[in-house]
């Protein structure tokens, strides 16, 4: 890795004799986003933990700026309640060092560029899901840190939020820092320019959205009745098949399959091998 | 028959109207989203249809009368929270189900090897799978889901989802709330609230059109979502 490129290197981590995460390497470049992927459980959130210097990492090595230089938005927003949403700005800010007009001209662009100048004198406790979210990704890039680290912004935050929130997100992008972002959402992931799936601590697939749903390999199609395989899988009332070789059956079309298709098809040929 | 009948139906708190004139049905066999932004009315459209508030004005219907306390026997519903009891086992929160139906509890099938655990020790999956089935054991001829599979990976997303769309192909309407837009797709029909009415209606083909892939249709949904959840 040189110096601008952050990440992982082949790490794993151990809690006692659980692998929370095994031989994992991610590489974070400026100006684009990682989405990490993963159900409950699946070593998202340990993941970001030990990028932040949060865990020690059994083997493997970690690459990361310096602390004024990385933004962290922790799951559930780090918004404080009983503070109002200036005085929550303002805390971060100072724990940042950023003050005077340095922090006056942040966090003016902060505000209005999260629609919460409206609401700046409302107590954190008070707000919606989604403006905490927002409040929160704004305290996170009060010091325009070069490494931002989201864990689940979108969780718990209505459609309409999320786009808001991903525009943010892709507008700290552009502006050049390095992001990275867990998410439950695969439609999400696939609009980040890279995706780490992860299952069981280990990496289920990654790179490219695109590049995964094209290297699926085999044949995906749709077909109306339960077909008699394990690689299949509902989409609405129909049902999704995958097959390394093709089909020969008249009852299968051929589908655009798509990133969801693609992790499910990586995880039941996982589970298959098991 | 329709098995849960909205029509014109609202309710205020006190100055604050949080479904407006909403209209919506569930027939027989079929899945519908209902989706909407934080606030935009769905949990409480979902609490009149469930008779636990009365609606200020319109009607609700259930199975092709007002909602009587015999309804709620036919209903299976699994709240946000899922609603299991953290500190007894897997078969214990089923038993307890299957006692206040009064039927015998549900085959475990792959929760078997869970049955002895606590609920607050499984994973996010097998809570959801634990209340699924406590909420199917008596065969609801109506499901009401709220946010089913949030939290949950992409296999155990895709078990829920075959056992709701089976529920349905044994003749269950359902009705599932989701903040996921690519679950969009699992569903027949789809419903979307925004300021307590219903702004948008119709299959996903009706709403975004039919020969485009799966990301296409998802991103076209989402753009449309934006634009009518906002106006």
């Amino acid at each position: 890795m040189n110096a601008t490129n952050w990440g992982l290197e082949r790490v794993s981590v151990d809690f006692g004799n659980a692998h929370a995460l095994q031989d994992v390497s991610v590489t974070l470049n400026p100006g684009t986003v990682v989405g990490v992927a993963g159900g409950d459980g699946s070593g998202k959130t340990t993941l970001l933990r030990t990028l932040l210097g949060l865990l020690t990492p059994s083997s493997g090595g970690v690459d990361r700026p310096g602390g004024d230089d990385v933004g962290y938005l922790p799951a559930g927003s780090g918004v404080y309640p009983d503070l109002t949403v200036m005085e929550n700005l303002k805390f971060a800010a100072g724990a940042y060092g950023v003050r005077g007009d340095e922090y006056r001209v942040a966090r003016d662009e902060l505000l209005e560029r999260t629609g919460l100048d409206k609401a700046h004198d409302r107590l954190g406790g008070n707000l919606s899901g989604g403006m905490r979210q927002k409040l929160g990704l704004a305290m996170a890039l009060v010091h325009h840190p070069r490494l931002l680290v989201l864990d689940e912004p979108s969780t718990g935050v209505d459609p309409v939020s999320r786009s808001e929130l991903w525009r943010l997100v892709s507008e700290a992008a552009r502006d050049g820092a390095s992001v990275v972002m867990t998410t439950t959402y695969l439609d999400e992931a696939g609009r980040c320019d890279a995706v780490c799936v992860l299952d069981e601590g280990a990496v289920l697939l990654q790179g490219p959205p695109n590049d995964l749903v094209a290297g699926i390999g085999g044949s995906v199609g749709e077909t109306t009745s339960r077909p008699n395989t394990r690689y299949a899988w509902r989409r609405g009332a129909s049902w999704r098949v995958w097959s390394p070789d093709g089909f020969d059956s008249s009852s299968v079309r051929p589908a655009a399959p798509d990133l969801q298709d693609a992790v499910i098809v990586a995880a039941l040929r996982r589970r298959v091998a098991a | 028959m329709m098995l849960a009948d909205a029509g014109g139906v609202s309710k205020r708190f006190g100055d604050f109207t949080a479904v407006d004139g909403v209209d919506l049905t569930v027939v027989r066999g079929e899945v519908v989203g209902l989706l909407g932004a934080n606030g935009a009315g769905k949990t409480t459209l979902m609490r009149m249809l469930l008779g636990l508030i009365r609606p200020t004005s319109g009607r609700v219907e259930l199975f092709g009368e007002t909602i009587t306390p015999d309804a709620r026997r036919r209903i299976g519903y699994v709240p946000q929270g899922l609603g299991l009891y953290e500190d007894l086992t897997v078969a214990e929160n089923l038993e307890f189900v299957a006692r206040a139906f009064r039927i015998d509890p549900p085959q475990l099938g792959d929760l078997a090897s869970s049955k002895d655990a606590l609920v607050r020790e499984l994973s996010l999956g097998l809570r959801r799978r634990t209340a699924f089935l406590g909420a199917l054991s008596h065969h609801p001829d109506l499901l009401v889901l709220d946010e089913p599979t949030s939290g949950v990976d992409v296999i155990a997303r895709s078990d829920l989802w075959e056992t709701i769309r089976a529920a349905a192909e044994d003749g269950a309407g359902v009705l599932v709330s989701t903040h996921h837009l690519e679950e969009v797709d699992q569903c027949d029909r789809l419903v979307v609230m925004a300021g307590g009415r219903v702004v948008l209606s119709g299959t996903m083909t009706e709403i975004v059109g039919d020969t485009i892939s799966g990301t296409e249709r998802i991103e076209r949904f989402e753009r449309r979502f934006a634009e009518l959840a906002v106006a």
